[in-house]
Formats: structure tokens, sequence, C-alpha cells
């Protein structure tokens, strides 16, 4: 029986659907079954990051409507065996789709596969609702910036207002030399004000514009990012890992720097 | 940054996780500054009544006390100094 996972942060551009694409990748690399499905009506967005921007040719909202089967309008990554995505309509709106509607999409596609994630869209108006109606278990996507927490926190109370228990949080765009520095929030500080498990921390990293543009995700790649997504998809599947060491080697002149810039 | 700010300036990790504390405590109430500064203004006028308040020393917020099931419940604290009770007048 699949799991429905909504990727959610309220604020927009925090890296909801670089997190679902990379997620997603790399459960479908650690051998389960996974669907994508972007539930952001008229920005569709996923199916660039996955690089499958070429192959729609049904939609969430023909589905949804009965103009095709699911079977029809689910795109096989052909990269990877088990990983499927239902990309978004790009000419209608959130109105075209409602809650009920989308939970039962979910439970239709849990018998087939073993995570069902859904990229939700920024705001918490309709598409937010929609994205949340037939989730297990929502992963909340923030960066260290004050606008990013607040909006989380706002979110994590939706999520327990719709009995979503399980929610844990992605600490995004993280650079441990301003964190260092004491020029941005630490993820502990996000966790403190937050108050939800962690399940995440993922350094702001080149590579990821460098894979957003080649259209292909890096998790499990050498690079910090692909190694946090990759710990963030095994602690998903609930396996304890251990969180990376985002400092890398400092030398001595560096650490008596950061001794010096503490206040 | 000169040499003497380097030793003054508070972080920008610390005054971002301040300011974002502050806003929290109310986007969580669900109450607007506007709110908050008329329930103060209703609070003085009554205890106006009976006491001659401090309005300099006095300090209302809604603070974030744990509701002991790991969670927090929002709760109004109201700190108002007396300067005078207005008993004899009576």
């Amino acid at each position: 029986m699949g799991e429905v996972i909504v990727i959610t942060s309220g604020k927009g551009g925090v890296g909801k659907t670089t997190t679902t694409a990379n997620v997603g990748t790399g459960l479908a690399k650690l051998d389960k079954k996974v669907v994508l499905i972007d539930t952001d009506i008229g920005l569709r967005n996923l199916d660039v990051v996955m690089g499958l921007e070429n192959r729609i040719v049904y939609n969430l909202v023909d589905v949804i409507e009965g103009n095709c089967r699911i079977k029809q309008a689910l795109i096989k990554d052909k990269r990877y065996p088990n990983l499927y995505l239902l990309p978004s309509a790009q000419t209608r709106d959130k109105t075209a789709v409602n809650p009920e509607q989308m939970k039962k999409l979910c439970d239709e596609l849990r018998d087939e596969f073993d995570y069902i994630l859904m990229d939700c869209p920024a705001g918490i108006e309709q598409g937010f609702r929609n994205a949340i109606a037939g989730a297990d278990r929502a992963l909340v996507v923030t960066t260290p910036e004050v606008s990013a927490v607040r909006d989380a926190d706002r979110i994590i109370g939706l999520l327990e207002a719709n009995e979503i228990r399980r929610t844990h949080l992605i600490v995004n765009r993280l650079r441990m030399d301003m964190v260092r520095r004491g020029d941005m929030m630490s993820s502990d500080d996000v966790v403190e004000i937050l108050a939800v498990d962690l399940i995440g921390i993922v350094p702001d990293d080149e590579n990821i514009v460098i894979s957003t543009n080649q259209g292909e995700p890096l998790v499990g790649s050498d690079s910090m990012a692909g190694k946090a997504y990759m710990n963030i998809c095994r602690r998903v599947m609930g396996e304890d890992v251990p969180f990376l060491d985002l400092n890398g080697r400092r030398n001595l002149l560096q650490r008596l720097g950061d001794i010096f810039r503490k206040n | 940054m000169g040499f003497a700010d380097f030793f003054r300036r508070k972080s920008s990790g610390n005054v971002a996780k301040d300011r974002l504390k502050l806003v929290l405590v109310s986007d969580r109430a669900g109450c607007s500054p506007e709110i908050m500064e008329q329930i103060k203004n209703d609070i003085i006028q009554v205890i106006s009544k009976y006491v001659e308040i401090d309005l300099d020393g006095l300090d209302i917020k809604i603070t974030q006390e744990p509701d002991g099931n790991n969670g927090t419940v929002p709760a109004l604290f109201a700190n108002i100094p007396i300067k005078e009770m207005r008993t004899k007048k009576l």
C-alpha cells in the first residue's frame, strides 16, 4: 500500500519542485516504485526539472475529467524503471480540480506505487488544499530566511488542522560559510523555531542550477546537494542516517577566524 | 565593516531569529498589532477606574506557554505597574 507525501512550503521559490524531483528520483534509485504528481495547475514546472517536458500527452486535469485513463497520462522516465510523472495542465487553473477528486486519484495510485509525491503550489489557497487532500505525510521545505520560515510555520499549522500528523522539515539552501559568520540562521535555529522534526539539510550548491538546466536530478551524485538528497530519501524510507558534515575540512586559521566572528 | 563595528554588531542571523520569533507569536495567536493595541487600551481603561497605572512601565503581549503536551498555547501576558491605589477617593 503506497504512501502519499506532499512537498509543500507556503512561500514560492524555496525549492519544492527541485526537492520533489530529487527525492522522487532518489527513491526510484533505491528500487521503490514512485510517481510524481505536479499539482500546480497553470504553472507547470516539474516536467522541465525532470527533463520530461517533450513527452507530455495527457495531464492531471485530463485524468480528473476522464479524458484519458491514468495509465495513459503517466510519463515513464526512461532513465529509471520505477519512476513516473503525472504532469500538470498548463492552460487551466486551480479550480479545474477539487480536493475530493485529488484524494480519489491518490487512493487509486496507492495500489500501484510505493510512493506518491505531490508537488504543491505556493500559497495556501485551493491549489494547496488540492495537493494535501490525499496526503499521509508532508515534507515542508524552507530556506533559512525570515519570510520562508514564517510561511513554513503557517503551513505546519494548516497541515495539523487538516490532520496530517507526520510532518518533516527540509532546510534548503543553507550556506555554512554564512552560518559560521553569524549572517544566516542555522538549521538548528530554524528547527527550534518551528518545533518539527528535521529530515534533511540541503546546502546551497551550484550543481543544483546545473542539473536543473540539464533536466537531470542530481540526487545520488557526488555533489553535496546530491548526497544530502539521497540521505533524505533514506530517511523518508525510515532509515536512521546521520546528517552530513557540511563544514568540510577547515584549517587552523579559518577556525581561529570563526572564533573571532562569534558574538 | 570597521574594526569597532566588528565587536559591536549583532549578527544578522540572530537579528533574523529574533524578528522571526516576534512575528510568529502574533501569527500563531492570529492577533494583529492593531488588535493588541485595542486590547491594551481597553485593559488600561478598565484598570484605571480602580488604580493609577504607570503607563511607561506597561507591558502587554501574547506569549507561547507550554501546554504540558509537548506543544504550546498562546497566553496573554500583562505586567501593569500601579502608581497609586484609588481606594481612598471612593
